[in-house]
């Protein structure tokens, strides 16, 4: 569609400026003045300069947290994409009672709050009283997440799986839904094999909503904090503290204000530094569609 | 190449529910175009997949030469079809494109390269082979489709459903006189499927119009010009369509409400509702008072001709004059062209 | 054939889904003494007194109550603000459209963890802590972005010709806009909204830092029993069973529109 310039269009975007000023240049600007000061308390506080952020950056506590994130963040992607894809190919393609079910039970984790998600895999996954905790252990595993590295690790891998396969199923089933069916029944006639079939129409035409899901997912993961917090704390030891974990600790358990928000402002870089990749990559490939 | 044998075919979609296709009996020649006309809805997409075999009729069979394919698959039918929409794997070059089909057959690469050189030149698209099918006009898609098609010599037919639909209306006719040239030099079994006229009458060698689920006609365009065997072929068929009137049969005399008209044979036993169908092509407009008094609403001039719009007993009918016609303020009258009249009982044309 | 794998995979994916749920509910369920003395697969002494706990107990239910509002204002004020942003981004080209547009998802991408101090000292600042509003506005950081862009989606796809008859018609912007675009990107709006009360809903971090008392969420109330009392097991599993109900409500009535978002690939 062809767009006309109209400056006035500022305004009609005016509200969602104020709003969006005030919840996050204000805090965000709050973030950046205390990562380049140091305070003893009573709101008196000095110029550091860049202090903070050298020390966030040499710092080994946040280096092991942030290998720890990206370890996190590309194991579950490396299930959840494939796994996603793989689900939505057998969702039910006909519309009717077995596809909505489908479609509903599917949909359900995603819309369990963040905590309780946490404490379902806290209860699901205990030796005493959880389903998969009590069998694992009774099939002679030694399985407890509390004090096993391992076990915690497994444990939140495999609930984030729980948590968030299903919107990567969602979205290329939605993909897939929008492949008209004269694509299948030309690739019958071309005896086209079932991978080919993936390969050259699922797949070209799931790239779009496929990026989409990589993007969110990257971003989600790399953000995650309540489900790890409910299930182990961030433990043991400091075994499952991710970036947020560690940021929170930081801020609000220790009060370092500065260093936290130094470690704040490279983190949200991080991410959109590669989100704006994602973006970049996704715009690309549009125009790419419309020519 | 094949012969294609419709015995007894019919569908229903549900059992028990109507006909989405009734039956039907046809020999389809080898190596002739058909065109398959009809409105939306009317089962002619339905009656493509049965041949295709993306669907599986209900009842009767379909048979290639004289071998029973009803049970098989599209595959295992070797056909070829052009889809409404152009269908190319974009993510290929044009040439992977045309080598899909064979590949996935297992044609050696010689064979392949020599087929591809071949198809490329027939088709047009020699210059963008390496060229990704992404991002190519819609024209020069469909020209992709059609040729993964003819690339396999082997194809029983090739089935076109509405191919020209989304061409841009200047290619559209360039499009159709390649198509047709293209029977002509590779011989190939063609059934085309559309709801326009134009392009089934330039098309094809035979048309089967059909409506409501029903084949109506099969016949050479000029058949279903001039002797059309439904009421609806003689609607469909034409700018504007047959003039339909109501009518009395006696012996070799038709009466339009007082008037005689006066038929070239008797026709006796006749039942039901009786209707006289004549082209506006074959009505005469005169000033004698012998003929079909009518009253004249309008003339619309359409360029190379005219369509003069009246009234006559009471109905609409319509006449086609030549351009260069005079119309004087007397001419209140038409004459019929005897030949070219044809009586309906019940909407179906009645034969000697 | 074909289709029994697919129903086996499916069947095997929802199995998979649907076992810590159920397990949640076999718990909630159970008397806390059942629960810790003995493993059984379903309730041998069925009881409801877990949910007694919570309809009756005002720190329970008054969690419900204070996250549903909070939820609800999220999503009313997250769509009124985001459809004439929305409308302007699919309609017109302006100074700085694509920088803005990206720099409002970008807030999308932003940690909850990097704002819950500042949101805490803002609200705190301008007396706003521990009040609906205050959660229902920090919520629009992530919101109102992802509004502005289903819908922006949505409203792309109704033809720019639909705007300009009706202002030959004769309507004034706000009528058109009120009633004949609306109704026009409805399942759009649904959407949105739907996305806007799952996603404060979800969310606990910024909810639980803002509040203490008196608007505190369910997501807080839980995690703080547990870690007070720590043992009531079957309380907890029932307040959690509680917190999907409204969820699987709003999908199961949104489904066929859902869909239809998915496809746009906005989300």
């Amino acid at each position: 569609m062809k767009k006309t310039i109209n400056q006035k269009a500022w305004f009609m975007v005016l509200p969602v400026l104020i709003l969006v000023a005030f919840s996050a240049v204000i805090p965000l600007m709050t973030v950046v003045n205390y990562s380049v000061q140091d305070t003893f308390g009573n709101n008196e506080f000095f110029w550091v300069g860049l202090e903070w952020f050298e020390e966030v950056l040499h710092s080994e506590r946040i280096h092991d947290a942030l290998g720890r994130q990206a370890l996190f963040t590309i194991i579950i992607l490396t299930i959840e994409i494939p796994l996603g894809i793989f689900v939505a190919l057998h969702m039910p393609k006909r519309s009717g009672l077995w596809s909505s079910l489908c479609l509903v039970l599917v949909a359900l984790p995603l819309l369990i709050p963040w905590n309780v998600v946490g404490t379902i895999w806290q209860i699901f996954g205990r030796v005493d009283i959880g389903l998969l905790g009590y069998m694992l252990d009774q099939m002679g595993i030694d399985y407890n997440y509390t004090q096993n590295s391992f076990a915690a690790w497994c444990t939140i891998i495999v609930m984030d799986v729980w948590h968030w396969t299903s919107l990567v199923v969602l979205l290329c089933y939605a993909g897939l839904k929008s492949i008209p069916d004269a694509y299948y029944q030309a690739a019958k006639i071309d005896q086209a094999s079932r991978w080919a079939v993936f390969r050259y129409i699922e797949l070209p035409k799931m790239k779009g909503v496929l990026l989409i899901a990589i993007l969110l997912r990257f971003m989600d993961s790399f953000m995650i904090y309540t489900e790890p917090f409910v299930v182990t704390g961030g433990g043991p030891g400091n075994a499952t503290t991710f970036l947020s974990i560690d940021l929170v600790k930081m801020a609000i358990g220790q009060f370092d204000l500065g260093p936290a928000a130094a470690f704040s402002l490279i983190y949200f870089l991080v991410i959109l530094l590669v989100s704006w990749v994602f973006y970049t990559v996704m715009v690309h490939s549009d125009t790419k569609d419309m020519s | 190449m094949a012969k294609i044998t419709l015995k007894n075919i019919a569908h229903r979609y549900a059992p028990n529910s109507d006909y989405a296709l009734k039956p039907i009996n046809h020999v389809w020649d080898d190596g002739a175009a058909y065109a398959l006309l009809g409105p939306s809805g009317c089962g002619k997409t339905t009656l493509l997949n049965i041949i295709s075999g993306l669907l599986t009729p209900s009842e009767g069979n379909v048979l290639f030469d004289d071998q029973n394919i009803t049970d098989r698959n599209t595959a295992e039918r070797n056909i070829a079809q052009v889809f409404q929409f152009p269908v190319v794997y974009d993510t290929m070059s044009v040439r992977d494109n045309l080598a899909f089909p064979l590949k996935n057959r297992g044609h050696d690469t010689a064979y392949i390269n020599d087929r591809i050189t071949e198809i490329s030149r027939v088709i047009g698209v020699e210059d963008i082979l390496f060229q990704k099918a992404q991002g190519l006009s819609a024209d020069i898609k469909q020209k992709i489709s059609l040729g993964r098609g003819l690339v396999r010599e082997d194809v029983n037919a090739i089935l076109f459903d509405e191919p020209l639909t989304v061409i841009d209306p200047h290619m559209k006719w360039q499009l159709r006189t390649e198509l047709k040239a293209l029977h002509k030099n590779l011989g190939h079994t063609m059934i085309y499927v559309t709801h326009d006229q134009t392009e089934a009458l330039t098309f094809a060698d035979k048309v089967v119009v059909m409506s409501m689920g029903e084949v109506v006609q099969i016949g050479t365009p000029k058949e279903l010009f001039e002797i059309p065997a439904h009421t609806f072929v003689g609607y469909f068929i034409g700018s504007p369509g047959m003039n339909v009137l109501p009518t009395i049969i006696d012996g070799n005399k038709a009466m339009i409400g007082q008037h005689k008209i006066v038929l070239n044979r008797d026709y006796k036993g006749l039942k039901g509702k009786l209707e006289l169908g004549i082209r506006p092509e074959f009505v005469t407009l005169t000033n004698n008072p012998q003929d079909l008094p009518v009253k004249i609403n309008r003339v619309e001039d359409v360029g190379h001709y005219k369509i003069v719009r009246a009234t006559l007993n009471g109905h609409d009918i319509n006449i086609i004059l030549k351009e260069e016609t005079e119309i004087s303020g007397d001419m209140n009258y038409v004459s019929f062209d005897k030949s070219h009249t044809n009586i309906y009982a019940d909407d179906w044309l009645v034969t000697p | 054939m074909k289709i029994n794998k697919s129903a086996l995979v499916m069947s095997l994916y929802i199995l998979f889904l649907m076992l810590p749920i159920y397990w949640l509910i076999n718990m909630s369920l159970k008397t806390n003494q059942e629960i810790l003395s003995t493993f059984s697969l379903w309730p041998n002494d069925l009881t409801f007194d877990n949910y007694l706990v919570i309809f009756t107990d005002a720190s329970w239910y008054g969690g419900y109550l204070n996250s549903i509002t909070y939820v609800v204002m999220n999503t009313i004020i997250s769509v009124t603000v985001a459809l004439p942003a929305a409308y302007a981004f699919s309609r017109y080209r302006f100074m700085g459209d694509k920088h803005l547009f990206f720099w409002l998802l970008t807030n999308r991408m932003a940690p909850p963890a990097v704002f819950a101090l500042p949101f805490f000292q803002l609200y705190s600042s301008v007396g706003l802590f521990d009040t609906h509003i205050a959660v229902a506005l920090a919520h629009t950081l992530f919101n109102v972005p992802l509004a502005v862009w289903i819908l922006e989606g949505f409203m792309r796809g109704v033809p720019k010709e639909i705007d300009e008859t009706a202002y030959i018609d004769g309507y004034g912007f706000f009528t058109f806009f009120r009633k004949i675009f609306m109704p026009l990107i409805a399942s759009g709006i649904g959407v949105a909204a739907f996305f806007c009360f799952m996603f404060s809903w979800v969310e606990l971090l910024l909810s639980r830092t803002l509040t203490s008392v008196d608007a505190k969420s369910i997501a807080a109330t839980m995690t703080r029993t547990v870690s007070a009392s720590g043992l009531d097991w079957g309380v907890l599993a029932a307040a959690g069973v509680l917190t999907i109900i409204p969820g699987a409500l709003v999908i199961y009535f949104v489904r066929n529109h859902i869909a239809k978002g998915f496809a746009l690939g906005r989300v």
